[in-house]
């Protein structure tokens, strides 16, 4: 089974992607999802500007979900990334994880986004509620580190 | 024989454009030599590439160490650390 892996700048619906991955399954006990809005904080954020490597963003995605089920059984593994300006409130990415019992359905999500935040090519840049064009989002040593766990 | 580079976020903007197409000297055989290659070709490189140790390469868009030999190389990507998700 291949995960279902989509990368695009228009928003996604969650049940809609919940009832793709379940629909005509009677084997499924858990669905675990997991959201990434853009956040605002204090105010000074107009937008966030998702930056991404065409095709190697997908690859990578496709790859990272091939491991999460391999390594969890999962029954069903959904991750959807936007690209373009995003503003906060609004969705950035999603992650399904389908699997018998609810412990591989948490682990499997986690697990995907813990890999997608530190190896798909994906980049931020903030821009300001002045106008300004911000910098870029740095890389976080909490998301190496959330990554560590999984060795 | 030409290998297509591509570059993201900061180091797209600091170097001024998205992709080349650049001819590689014989002695540029590492993704380590390409970096200190690039950093030669002006100030924009060298300001894109001034710390080399962070920045990340793909080869026919698949990661890949500093270490790694180029050869056969038909797309080098290079971009700073990922922060998407």
């Amino acid at each position: 089974m291949s995960p279902a892996i989509r990368v695009q700048s228009q928003d996604f619906d969650l049940q809609a992607e919940i009832d793709a991955l379940t629909a005509g399954r009677r084997d499924i006990g858990a669905v675990v999802t997991f959201t990434g809005l853009c956040r605002d904080e204090q105010g000074a954020l107009s937008a966030l500007e998702l930056e991404h490597y065409p095709g190697m963003a997908e690859a990578e995605m496709l790859r990272i979900g091939k491991l999460a089920i391999e390594r969890f059984s999962l029954l069903g593994l959904t991750a959807v990334h936007r690209y373009g300006k995003i503003r906060p409130g609004e969705n950035i990415v999603l992650v399904i994880a389908a699997a018998p019992h609810r412990q591989a359905a948490f682990d499997g999500a986690n697990f995907m986004m813990d890999f997608l935040k530190t190896s798909a090519p994906f980049w931020k840049k903030e821009h300001g509620a002045d106008g300004s064009q911000g910098d870029w989002v740095s890389a976080k040593d909490a998301d190496d580190a959330a990554r560590e766990k999984w060795k | 024989m030409n290998t297509k580079l591509v570059y993201f976020a900061w180091v797209r903007e600091r170097i001024g454009k998205g992709e080349e197409d650049i001819e590689l000297p014989a002695d540029v055989v590492t993704v380590r030599d390409l970096l200190n290659h690039l950093k030669t070709l002006g100030d924009e490189y060298e300001n894109a590439l001034q710390f080399p140790e962070v920045i990340r390469v793909a080869i026919d868009q698949e990661h890949v160490e500093h270490s790694e030999k180029i050869a056969g190389a038909r797309e080098i990507g290079i971009f700073p650390p990922m922060t998407g998700g």
